[in-house]
């Protein structure tokens, strides 16, 4: 079991009267990559500013690798940090920005050199090192900021939002060179996004975080197949996951609802939620299109992608429903079609509060996990 | 392309021509003065053709002015390495408190530190007659009258709040996350005050500080009752001009050119930084 590498402990940070962070906990283990999810204002910046000692919290504390750095300036924490504007030096070269994250060490200007071409090659801005801050294109800056963060070898690497600022080409290139660049490493990482594709693709663990608090953490696949509420349902996924209001009913063959006057069953127990308000998300990935059996609904637009099929359809009470399919599956034509609901990827939520009704443990999941 | 119309490129060309003429006429016109005896420049009507004459930088340099009357002594060189010996050291006291000064203002806010700020600030609306009544007093108690020491100490009534104000602005427009970086890049925050944060506000210290030897230089109320001869600058030696037997223009002309050409070079030289100085750093809200 590998040790928890960087901790934090009931952070809380607000400005002028306004809380940013509201008792933030979280832990990373050693060569861990933790994503912090949200949207712009939950607080991501101003955690991974804490982290990093530019911002000092109003209480908590901050441990990395047993030790308190909670009232340790940044130059002492051992960290590496890209930003999301960059923040490159723009009075110095591309080499000399890289260069400046060893400088403060005791170290020959050939040893500064050989790792600065190391990492320069390895990001591909060899033949860049020379240029301003202000000659670089948007991708060989956000390259220089993390050959920068990279550069020390640093025992916990902050990844504020890197890709935001480029294009999107770029983003799909670096998305996929970059799990593979940071393990290499070793380091503990953690990296801020608000693009959920990028916090699958990159994180072991995702943290969700709104308002400054931390509202789910767990693996992408938790995140995507057991969200904590609606909020983070929609949040994850393209496109967004349907919510539909229902009120399950329970008989003898369990808990159930009715979409199109069809019966919709879902998977597991649900003890005390009949007859309640409720919200039933389902993801359009989880819906196909049926000959028999499965609800009536009206297909009311197709639309095509490259990868994937999207099409929105109504139910009899004309409520609305996305469906999407790889690009290859055919789309039955005419517009009444049948619908079929795989029933484990049903989720169900509180109507009043939003969050997820999880189904109480039996034999039968202990199995499937086993 | 060029949607102005010959009309609208000639008028403005107008339009500037008068600006030029305006501003520009009366220091042609004390350039012109400079080169004529006092009975040239006094005839009536005034006219543009004379003999050009160096008497008068010729007097200034000697120090000897001499009129149909009488012959004085001016000491003008010795009020003009007063003018500089002031200024530079006054610019050079108020760059080293007001920039790091200024620095703390825009990074750290502090309790009381827009206080403090202002009340820097607020030397500048006090006319300077209020101040300098009270301070003579002091100043003859404590030996500072008639001491350069003295003088760069009351020129930072000037300079000061100049700088800290213009400065304070170049350093609030710098990303404090470049300054995080680096930090993080294992700096301490003095070295990156030094390495990120002067160089990149390097423009805006220039112009203050220019701006601050203008009016350094430009001062003429604290330096005259302040100095005595020995250590007065140019704006009160001039006065000596002003003498029984009547006011030598065509000397005093020579001496406002050579009083004016040092911080007219400088500004010349540091016109670009001037005017990204004022736009950026003084007006930024």
């Amino acid at each position: 079991m590998r040790m928890e590498f960087l901790e934090l402990t009931s952070l809380s940070k607000s400005f002028s009267g306004e809380t940013v962070l509201d008792e933030v906990s979280l832990s990373v283990q050693e060569g861990g990559t933790l994503v912090l999810f949200g949207k712009s204002g939950a607080g991501k910046t101003v955690l991974l500013r804490s982290i990093a000692g530019a911002i000092e919290p109003d209480d908590g504390t901050v441990v990395i690798d047993g030790e308190d750095v909670t009232s340790v300036p940044p130059e002492y924490r051992g960290i590496g940090m890209a930003f999301q504007n960059f923040a490159l030096f723009p009075h110095m070269t591309a080499y000399d920005n890289i260069a400046s994250s060893l400088t403060s060490k005791r170290m020959s200007a050939s040893e500064i050199r050989t790792k600065v071409d190391a990492v320069a090659k390895l990001l591909k801005i060899e033949h860049v090192l020379s240029h301003a801050p202000k000659a670089l294109s948007n991708g060989q800056k956000q390259r220089t900021a993390l050959a920068r963060a990279l550069v020390s070898e640093p025992r916990v690497l902050l990844l504020d939002d890197p890709l935001r600022n480029v294009d999107a080409k770029l983003r799909f290139e670096m998305r996929l060179e970059l799990p593979r660049l940071l393990a290499d490493r070793g380091a503990t990482i953690i990296y801020v996004t608000q693009d959920y594709k990028e916090a699958m693709a990159l994180g072991d663990r995702i943290a969700v975080l709104d308002q400054g608090k931390i509202v789910q953490i767990g693996s992408p696949d938790d995140i995507y197949r057991r969200p904590a509420n609606t909020q983070i349902a929609q949040l994850f996924g393209d496109p967004t996951i349907n919510l539909l209001d229902v009120v399950p009913k329970e008989d003898d063959r369990g808990l159930h609802a009715f979409l199109s006057d069809q019966r919709v069953d879902f998977h597991g127990k649900f003890p005390g939620v009949a007859g309640r308000d409720c919200i039933v998300g389902l993801r359009p990935e989880a819906l196909s299109f049926t000959e028999t059996g499965g609800f009536p609904v009206t297909i009311e637009a197709v639309t095509p992608f490259n990868e994937k099929t999207v099409t929105l359809v109504t139910t009899l009470r004309g409520r609305e429903i996305l469906l999407s399919q790889p690009a290859q599956d055919p789309v039955p034509t005419g517009p009444k079609v049948n619908l079929q609901i795989a029933a484990r990827d049903a989720i169900l939520f509180d109507r009043e509060t939003g969050n997820r009704i999880a189904p109480e443990p039996d034999g039968n999941r202990v199995e499937e996990a086993a | 392309m060029d949607h102005t119309s010959f009309l609208e490129r000639w008028f403005r060309r107008v339009a500037l021509s008068i600006i030029i003429v305006f501003f520009m006429f009366p220091i042609f016109w004390i350039v012109l003065m400079s080169f004529q005896t006092n009975e040239t420049i006094l005839r009536s009507p005034p006219s543009m053709s004379f003999t050009p004459t160096l008497d008068n930088y010729m007097a200034i340099i000697a120090g000897r002015l001499d009129s149909n009357v009488a012959s004085m002594g001016i000491d003008f060189v010795n009020n003009l390495m007063n003018s500089i010996i002031l200024s530079v050291c006054s610019v050079a006291v108020a760059l080293v408190l007001g920039v790091p000064a200024a620095y703390a203002f825009a990074r750290h806010k502090f309790r009381g530190s827009e206080d403090i700020a202002f009340t820097l600030l607020s030397f500048r609306f006090a006319p300077p007659l209020l101040v300098l009544l009270p301070l003579t007093l002091y100043f003859q108690e404590i030996g500072l009258a008639d001491t350069y020491l003295g003088l760069v100490w009351v020129y930072q009534l000037i300079c000061l709040p100049l700088i800290l104000w213009i400065v304070r602005g170049y350093f609030e427009d710098i990303s404090p996350d470049i300054e995080y970086a680096y930090r993080i890049a294992g700096h301490s925050w003095f070295s990156t005050f030094r390495k990120i944060a002067l160089p990149l506000a390097g423009p805006g210290i220039a112009a203050a500080g220019l701006l601050a030897f203008i009016f350094a230089w430009n001062n003429f109320i604290f330096a005259l009752v302040l100095a005595s001869a020995d250590k007065q600058p140019v704006t009160v030696g001039a006065l000596a001009f002003v003498t029984a037997s009547g006011i030598q223009y065509g000397q005093i002309a020579a001496a406002i050119v050579l009083s004016i050409a040092p911080t007219l070079a400088l500004a010349l030289w540091a016109q670009r930084y001037l005017v990204e100085g004022l736009s950026l750093g003084a007006v930024k809200g």
